[in-house]
């Protein structure tokens, strides 16, 4: 997988307090929940996700799993259709 | 019927019944109730087979404690919260020796759990922590400023969640299994409360150490979406629906012996058939909700899915006012009768017990989450699932 979805995904968590960790500090697969993710910013973090890439996440993939990291986040949005190499 | 079901009910009438005023007039524990339970061996019901149990599922369990919260609704809620740590063991301990291990000996020696999540600081949100496992050489040390410990003090083991380090956020969670003689509770305060005054649910400086093999080995996250959330809701759903139920019961016989008594339905006859709808509400949505929750078990993406958490959120807030409103028809029907405390339809027992429905993970709080969740879903535009 690219890593040009990755970068625009951490580009997201930039400024917000989803983290308690900065996302500089983690590695793409790093376990997002252990850097202090909770169930109410994972709601955030998707609303700003759907704005950032401008698409709409489907109920299937509102679950746990497709937060858990910066590569799963990446995955998902792939899987709906964003662009690998897309700017 | 199902024999435990059976056994449960013989346990509610013969038992919990007769000794429910005096638990809530005392706010004592149902030793009582939970002799006779554990006679019964309905504590170990949930373990599985392999390891001294029974193999029994959510469904046996949810409707014991619907049956329970019809005779005492305290020896209810215990059994219920009882059987919230039992499923988490069950449910994500079986790949660890110790804690199937720790099962046979719940089977074996019907050992009552209890749950200390709640604490100081965190402001109601039992999803943070202060208290974290401190580890040394394979064993760990943990001390808890905790709120409440329903039944602490008649447990034989307590389900503890903290911190999974001292370095780890709030939310990054586990949850470990602390046998009573492992753990020191230092009491800090005493349960007089409005209802639900037998599950004795005091506040306690807890001090615990052990083995790292303890610790339920998924994040706690996992466990609590998975398994404690959907349980909780349901048991205590059931149990509320319990109390509802014979509340019903308690006006249907007023109605039915005012009409013998004057020769027809008294005025107030119709407001038995609004309680009676509200009550087939309660138990439609307890049972939907179960039907539910069966078919997701097999799957972690469907027990983790946001709309499964409001769901379960949306049995809880519901059932929870629903209760309230039925045993406030059932009282308005049997009048003063039931307002007094010495006839055989008094009602201020269940009244008060209802009440805690909302307050025990505070309603509000829940409809707040839910009101977030719902920003990320979608209306599901179909009628069967």
């Amino acid at each position: 997988m690219s890593s040009a979805v990755q970068a625009r995904v951490r580009a997201v968590f930039k400024g917000t307090d989803f983290l308690q960790a900065d996302v500089d500090s983690l590695a793409d697969d790093s376990d997002l929940y252990a850097a202090g993710l909770n169930s109410h910013a994972t709601v955030n973090l998707m609303l700003a996700l759907e704005e950032a890439f401008d698409v709409e996440l489907p109920d299937r993939l509102l679950r746990r799993r497709t937060f858990s990291s910066i590569n799963a986040i990446a995955e998902a949005l792939v899987e709906i259709g964003v662009k690998e190499d897309a700017t | 019927m199902s024999g435990w079901l059976a056994a449960a009910r013989a346990v509610g009438v013969e038992t919990a019944s007769r000794h429910a005023k005096d638990v809530d007039a005392a706010a004592r524990f149902p030793s009582e109730s939970f002799a006779a339970l554990k006679a019964a061996r309905l504590l170990g019901i949930m373990v599985p087979a392999s390891e001294g149990g029974d193999g029994a599922g959510i469904a046996e369990v949810v409707s014991i404690c619907h049956a329970l919260g019809q005779y005492c609704a305290s020896t209810a809620m215990i059994y219920a919260m009882h059987q919230i740590q039992v499923s988490c063991l069950v449910r994500h301990g079986a790949g660890s020796d110790w804690h199937r291990g720790f099962m046979r000996r719940v089977a074996d020696e019907q050992l009552l759990l209890a749950s200390a999540t709640s604490e100081a600081g965190v402001g109601g949100d039992v999803r943070s922590s202060i208290c974290a496992i401190e580890e040394v050489d394979g064993r760990f040390s943990l001390a808890k400023q905790a709120t409440v410990i329903s039944y602490g003090a008649d447990s034989d083991a307590i389900m503890v969640t903290a911190r999974r380090t001292p370095a780890s956020p709030a939310s990054d969670q586990v949850i470990v299994v602390v046998p009573k003689s492992d753990c020191v509770l230092d009491g800090q305060s005493d349960w007089d409360t409005l209802g639900m005054r037998g599950t004795c649910s005091n506040g306690y400086h807890l001090k615990a150490t052990g083995e790292i093999a303890q610790i339920i080995p998924k994040p706690y996250a996992d466990v609590s979406a998975q398994t404690m959330l959907p349980t909780s809701h349901l048991v205590w759903s059931a149990l509320w629906s319990g109390i509802a139920t014979d509340a019903v019961a308690r006006a249907r016989a007023f109605v039915r012996a005012e009409a013998r008594k004057k020769g027809g339905a008294p005025a107030s006859a119709w407001r038995l058939a609004e309680a009676a709808s509200l009550l087939q509400l309660m138990k439609s949505n307890v049972v939907a909700a179960l039907r539910q929750y069966e078919a997701a078990l097999g799957s972690e993406d469907r027990l983790s899915a946001l709309s499964f958490a409001v769901a379960m959120n949306n049995l809880k807030t519901g059932s929870s006012q629903m209760a309230v409103q039925v045993i406030n028809h059932a009282l308005l029907i049997c009048g003063l009768s039931g307002y007094r405390n010495d006839t055989p339809f008094s009602l201020g027992r269940h009244l008060r017990d209802a009440h805690s429905a909302a307050l025990m993970v505070n309603n509000d709080r829940i409809l707040a989450n839910t009101g977030n969740l719902l920003m990320a879903l979608r209306e599901d535009p179909e009628l069967l699932p």
